[in-house]
């Protein structure tokens, strides 16, 4: 059974390490922003490298922060990992998070601004297709994990579709709420412009009656 | 004995894997006068794409630079919007692509891209195939092709959606920002021309009588 979990971290490292990175100086932090519809899982797989790869020069006690904050900018998580390492989160609130990642080692500022490289790879939801670790000869098995596999996905859909929709709700609020403002300035504009034009014939009509002008 | 073969098994299958899995898609924030760049290694001969949409910020757009391991400059444009950019890598190694906001003084920018580098793993692994696909499994795998593409056109909508929100929350501040200042506006200069007109005429009194004197 270790030996699975083994072979399945190592899957991960292996893909990983082909996978798409970008760069991160030394106690530098990045983020990312992810829109995530309410409960959903979402996993993360990062793997921290020094640029150089066979510049070793500084000590292999490289480390990760991980702080995911919710649309509201609350801390949901925030927890240090090692150099290659795996998070998951389920999101409570839909909107926009931000996974930020910085980097923290035991080394002295002195090298601070060395480049590092950051491997990420951020999966939604359960329905990634992962490799076959069972390797099961029954056909029945394997369309029954594909089905499980289409069933995942729908409800993927399902759920973005639901975010969408209160999305939208949001986005013709905002539009409405343009609309009463506009309607309601030019009211008042149109009402100070008047009361104003009023005041100052007052003024200057009783400024000029008082100087016997007209 | 047995456990150590297959972990070598899924090792090599995971190393197979590694030319099909690797999609990215992010989205994140580019500060004023920043430059991001990703890396991603490639084998030669994957067919890739590379497609960019800014979500928020400014006049939603930005400079983005697409290069091979050489250097070689494979796609250049400044300030787009969105696009979508098809290349087969010719080259092994790191193809970089950059996106730039230098042009731009104060505004963020909010970039999304996705980044498919050969095709997503099939849904039936051809390891143990001997028969063409029943009749099942071929329905499973068109459905599984629709929902894709179903999910594809939902992230372009979330984008589009994005976007006109983005705008509309911005043109929201500004109305009430500029009808408020407009009213203030009014009403000083409407006060300041009344002072204005009094002050010309009480000095003219007075040169008036002196001359007359």
């Amino acid at each position: 059974m270790s030996l699975r979990g083994i072979g399945f971290l190592l899957q991960c490292y292996l893909v990983l390490a082909a996978a798409m990175y970008f760069d991160l100086g030394e106690q530098e932090q990045k983020c990312i922003i992810e829109e995530i519809p309410e409960d959903m899982l979402v996993t993360g797989y990062f793997l921290l490298e020094p640029w150089e790869m066979n510049a070793l020069s500084h000590s292999p006690h490289l480390g990760v922060t991980v702080t995911v904050r919710d649309p509201n900018h609350e801390v949901v998580m925030s927890k240090r990992y090692g150099k290659f390492a795996k998070f998951t989160f389920t999101s409570h609130a839909s909107g926009q998070h931000y996974l930020c990642f910085q980097t923290n080692s035991t080394r002295f500022s002195v090298f601070a601004g060395e480049r590092l490289k950051l491997h990420l790879d951020v999966q939604m939801g359960e329905h990634s297709v992962h490799p076959v670790t069972d390797k099961t000869k029954d056909n029945l098995e394997t369309l029954e994990n594909s089905l499980r596999h289409l069933i995942d996905q729908m409800i993927f859909i399902t759920r973005q579709q639901e975010y969408q929709r209160e999305k939208e709700e949001v986005f013709r609020q905002i539009g409405e709420n343009t609309n009463s403002k506009v309607l309601w300035w030019a009211m008042v504009q149109t009402s100070v412009l008047l009361t104003v034009g009023f005041w100052q014939m007052k003024r200057l009509k009783d400024f000029f009656i008082a100087k016997k002008l007209v | 004995m047995y456990g150590l073969f297959r972990l070598v098994l899924q090792l090599l299958s995971a190393q197979l894997l590694c030319v099909w899995v690797l999609g990215s898609e992010l989205t994140f924030e580019l500060p004023d006068n920043a430059k991001q760049c990703f890396y991603e290694d490639i084998i030669i001969g994957t067919k890739c794409t590379l497609e960019f949409q800014v979500v928020t910020g400014g006049h939603y757009d930005v400079d983005c630079r697409l290069e091979d391991p050489e250097g070689t400059t494979l796609y250049k444009e400044m300030k787009k919007q969105y696009d979508s950019f098809t290349f087969t890598a010719a080259k092994n190694g790191t193809y970089k692509f950059c996106f730039s906001n230098e042009f731009s003084t104060f505004t963020h920018k909010t970039v999304y891209f996705d980044f498919q580098v050969g095709d997503d793993p099939p849904l039936f692994p051809n390891e143990n195939r001997v028969t063409a696909l029943t009749q099942m499994e071929s329905a499973c795998v068109s459905i599984h092709e629709a929902l894709k593409s179903v999910i594809d056109y939902q992230t372009h909508f979330r984008l589009r959606e994005a976007q006109g929100r983005s705008r509309a929350e911005d043109l929201n501040t500004r109305v009430a920002f500029w009808s408020i200042g407009e009213a203030l506006i009014l009403l000083v200069v409407s006060i300041s021309q009344v002072v204005l007109l009094r002050s010309f005429f009480s000095d003219k009194k007075t040169t008036t009588t002196r001359v007359g004197s």
